[in-house]
């Protein structure tokens, strides 16, 4: 046990689903708009998961309107109403860096199946 | 001088979301209540200060002079004596207890520490100098210092001139860190930003001396 413990476990979430490099997932993202708060959904293949405890982040790229995005979120991060996986990627890495150098068919990942 | 000042440990860092969502990196520092053991005062010792003990240590494993200290005070022993120099101790009495409630979230703190130690440090380490060219004839001197003085005149290295030595592991205080969440019940204080010292050592916080007296002189 990390001497911080007593403060993070504050933050940490419980409803993060299992997830890993190659996963193509549905964020929901809370964003505040003046006062208002609504819903908004970042769907994308995750690059990368790196860190541990609340420091734990992930990576997830998506092409937009032809030009890629990555946004990187803290797993634990209050903004992400929810995290939605839409299919398990067949992929030999942790961390999918070869994705910014590819497009169209090539940048497409294996669906895993069982 | 402060007004009020109380002693704990660091715990380490870590970060908490603030109420926009925004991630605050922290230091925790665990404040267990300090027990007010002797009150120094100007009259007899020259200056005020709050000498106090925190925590927990087995009575039988005193000194006998340390357990009379305490016995004096009526005070439980603890781990340590540590003497917090305050501007006015009159409101003090000896086996008061403070706790990490004695500050407030966005209050300005400074806190002391003895810095990690760095042992024998070379000049780049220490002082920041630029050392030497990797290449272009330079053989065995890219982290020297280069030249220290002149020549025949003064024939000598002047004092004070920056060299290799001893790094760290010397008092400093960091001034007006924020106070980010202060928990009585826990006993921790937590500060944004770092704080000098290693994991578990003793820490001083007291409220922004510096912070304070732009305050008062806008106010007054």
């Amino acid at each position: 046990m990390n001497p911080t413990d007593l403060i993070d476990n504050a933050s940490l979430k419980s409803d993060i689903p299992d997830f890993a490099a190659g996963d193509t997932l549905k964020v929901h993202v809370k964003v505040v708009e003046g006062n208002k708060e609504r819903v908004q959904v970042f769907q994308g293949a995750v690059i990368r998961r790196q860190g541990g405890g609340l420091q734990e982040t992930f990576t997830v790229r998506k092409l937009s309107y032809g030009v890629g995005v990555e946004r990187t979120f803290p797993v634990h991060s209050p903004i992400i109403d929810r995290i939605e996986v839409v299919s398990r990627g067949d992929v030999r890495r942790a961390k999918l860096y070869y994705q910014r150098d590819r497009i169209g068919k090539a940048a497409k990942i294996k669906e895993k199946r069982d | 001088m402060a007004k009020k000042a109380i002693v704990g440990e660091k715990l380490g860092m870590t970060q908490v979301w603030d109420d926009d969502n925004v991630v605050v990196p922290v230091t925790v520092l665990r404040v267990s209540p300090a027990r007010v053991v002797q009150l120094r005062t100007p009259e007899r010792d020259g200056y005020s200060a709050l000498q106090v003990t925190y925590g927990q240590r087995d009575a039988r494993k005193l000194t006998k002079p340390m357990a009379g200290h305490y016995d004096a005070a009526g005070v439980e022993p603890g781990v340590r004596l540590v003497e917090l120099r305050l501007d006015d101790i009159s409101e003090y009495q000896v086996g008061q207890e403070l706790a990490a409630d004695l500050f407030t979230p966005g209050e300005r703190i400074d806190v002391t520490a003895v810095s990690k130690g760095k042992g024998f440090a070379g000049v780049m380490k220490r002082h920041g100098f630029k050392g030497q060219p990797a290449s272009h004839g330079a053989h065995r001197v890219h982290r020297k210092p280069g030249a220290v003085g002149q020549c025949a005149t003064p024939a000598r290295v002047f004092k004070g001139t920056r060299m290799a030595g001893r790094m760290g592991a010397e008092q400093v205080t960091t001034l007006n860190l924020e106070v980010v969440r202060a928990d009585a019940d826990q006993g921790v204080i937590l500060v944004r930003g770092s704080v000098p010292g290693p994991r578990g050592g003793v820490v001083i916080v007291r409220d922004a001396v510096k912070a304070r007296s732009a305050a008062q002189g806008g106010a007054a």
